[in-house]
């Protein structure tokens, strides 16, 4: 039965064609991004270099400082960070109270909720773009990082709350239970009992958010004129004159504004993992 | 509480209990539902609301009431102003629904073969399971730059290598194709770990008896792998689909807020709301979106079945 004993030639032949396929899988995935973080380190005069004297070309950090010391890309940075935090922090305690009820409380509509909450993060943001804007117009947000928050609210609360609901489920009945015959309040219960066992969920659950809100763009570009996020600053990017296109400085940009999502997702990997299939899979 | 509490007949009590925990739910949910109200349902409603109107951006107060003329109004002299009888809103959903159609279906694919090999027991496994985070984890508007740069006809690895100084994305209808590869490449990934969670959860014995009736590796998949995989498979292809379905950053980031317009159906909406201040227009366009995906949602749903939960 084992073909590396009974036809050897045949065996190697496709151990060798599975290997080039991962080299091809590798290299498809990993190779735009190699080839960014090389623009990145390279002197402008260099990007017309053919491939080959490109990649042997002189390292340089100048794109980085350049990047660095601009004052639109360093507010970017700021704001982005502001943003992403306030609206995540939000969604987590929102969140976790909704997916509590959800998760561990039975009660009449609970699947209309879920289906509400479910059709929210379906439904495409430019449905809400002009009421939104309307509305954060009239609350004199326009500009404000507040606005951007509030408005980011309305992929990151669906999405913890079905994320946190699936998670709530699973933990064990018996641990609320003991709360709940010591007298304790579904609020204490909740911030006493259940929240440190949530803890690698709610890791889990405000990294993805985070990463959402990190990304978001259409938004971003529509309530804001000055005080843009990064997503926006390096989509505008610009040179002196309109029709150079500063690639260094924008790849450089770009690699910092993505090499702490990809730290943060290897070290929380099987986190990652799980919470996308319990927001994805599961519904 | 405390009174009911003590009643002795233990059915009422229960009762009781239920509906003190149902009333603490309604308290726990309500913060929820109001964050949804305010920013989804007011907003939703007031599109809604918008797109009966014709209204400047700047003054929405200033609105007068058009009925259904947004969408369809033809003036005596002809001259027709309803985003429906615009050629480019037509050639913006055909492009939308050629990328929707055609990026899902590659990922799908490429999704499958990537999660077959790194479920598979080889050297190096963990370190291809690590790269395939990495797209993923890419922001799409630096995606779309990167690429942007890749295309760029006398700097970029394809637009000056592969391509010879072609111009991929001055023209509509190369840059759709241009575009669709930069979707595939950023979220192949995503469908690639949803389908390798799925893969795992299959029962390996079953595999070992398909191998002792003497099964071929290829039969497994098509009758084993395959519709065990199903209901998984389904809902990553409603989340993408939708995703897909209302595009905007990739268009917007490579092509450029106008020639987005023509490209995405959330482009052309943002373009008549936000550049052309058309808040009546706009919201009328944003409708119809809303309409279109929430149709495709209900065929998905209904047609395979789809269960959530």
């Amino acid at each position: 039965m084992n073909l590396k004993t009974t036809n050897p030639a045949l065996y190697y032949l496709q151990r060798t064609a599975f290997y080039l396929l991962v080299l091809v899988i590798a290299a498809y995935l990993l190779a735009p991004f190699f080839w960014a973080v090389l623009t990145s380190l390279r002197a402008p005069g260099d990007l017309f270099l053919a491939p080959g004297d490109f990649i042997a070309a002189k390292t340089t950090f100048s794109n980085y400082t350049q990047v660095f010391s601009n004052p639109n890309f360093q507010r970017g940075l700021l704001y982005s960070v502001v943003v992403a935090v306030g609206s995540v922090l939000i969604s987590l305690l929102l969140g976790s109270f909704a997916a509590y009820a959800l998760g561990r409380f039975k009660f009449k509509g609970k699947t209309m909720v879920l289906y509400v909450i479910l059709a929210v993060s379906v439904f495409p943001q430019i449905a809400v773009l002009s009421g939104l804007y309307t509305l954060i117009n009239n609350l004199n947000l326009y500009n404000n990082p507040l606005g951007l928050i509030l408005s980011y609210l309305i992929f990151t609360i669906p999405f913890t709350v079905w994320v946190l609901t699936s998670f709530v489920r699973d933990i064990p009945g018996e641990l609320e239970e003991a709360a709940l015959v010591d007298g304790a309040s579904p609020l204490q219960t909740l911030f006493q009992v259940l929240f440190p066992v949530m803890m690698p969920a709610l890791v889990t659950t405000g990294l993805l958010a985070f990463i959402n809100a990190w990304n978001e763009y259409l938004f971003a570009l529509t309530f804001t004129s000055t005080n843009r996020t990064v997503p926006v600053v390096i989509a505008n990017y610009s040179g002196a004159t309109q029709f150079d296109q500063p690639w260094g400085p924008i790849m450089a940009a770009s690699i910092v504004v993505t090499v702490p999502l990809i730290i943060l997702v290897l070290v929380f990997q099987r986190n990652i993992v799980s919470g996308l299939t319990a927001g994805a899979v599961k519904g | 509480m405390t009174v009911k509490a003590s009643t002795p007949v233990q059915p009422v009590r229960a009762r009781g209990i239920e509906a003190a925990r149902a009333r603490q739910a309604i308290w726990l949910l309500l913060p929820t539902l109001i964050a949804i109200a305010l920013v989804a349902g007011y907003p939703l409603y007031r599109t809604f609301y918008f797109s009966l109107f014709e209204a400047n951006l700047t003054s929405p107060d200033q609105r007068s009431f058009v009925g259904l003329g947004n969408f369809w109004f033809t003036t005596e002299d002809g001259v027709a102003l309803g985003f429906l009888q615009d050629p480019k809103w037509w050639g913006a959903v055909k492009n939308t629904l050629l990328f929707t159609v055609v990026s899902v279906f590659l990922e799908t694919v490429f999704g499958m073969i990537i999660a077959l090999v790194v479920n598979s027991a080889f050297k190096g496994r963990a370190v291809l399971r690590t790269a395939m985070l990495v797209p993923w984890a890419i922001p799409t508007v630096v995606s779309a730059q990167m690429w942007a740069y890749l295309y760029n006809d006398s700097f970029g690895l394809i637009g000056r290598g592969i391509l010879g100084g072609q111009a991929v994305l001055a023209n509509t209808d190369t840059a759709i194709w241009a575009l669709i590869a930069v979707d595939v490449w950023k979220t192949t990934s995503f469908m690639a770990l949803l389908i390798l969670a799925g893969l795992q959860s299959l029962p390996g014995d079953m595999y070992e008896a398909a191998d002792m009736d003497g099964a071929s590796k290829w039969t497994q998949f098509w009758r084993l792998t395959l519709p065990l995989l199903r209901p998984a498979l389904l809902v990553a292809l409603v989340f993408r689909s939708l995703d897909a379905l209302r595009v905007f950053d990739i268009m917007s980031v490579m092509l450029g807020n106008v020639n987005a317009a023509t490209t995405s159906m959330t482009g052309y909406a943002r373009q008549a709301l936000i550049d052309n201040q058309l808040l009546g227009l706009g919201s009328a366009v944003s409708v119809a979106v809303f309409v279109l995906i929430m149709v495709i949602v209900v065929i998905y749903v209904t047609a395979f079945r789809v269960k959530f939960d």
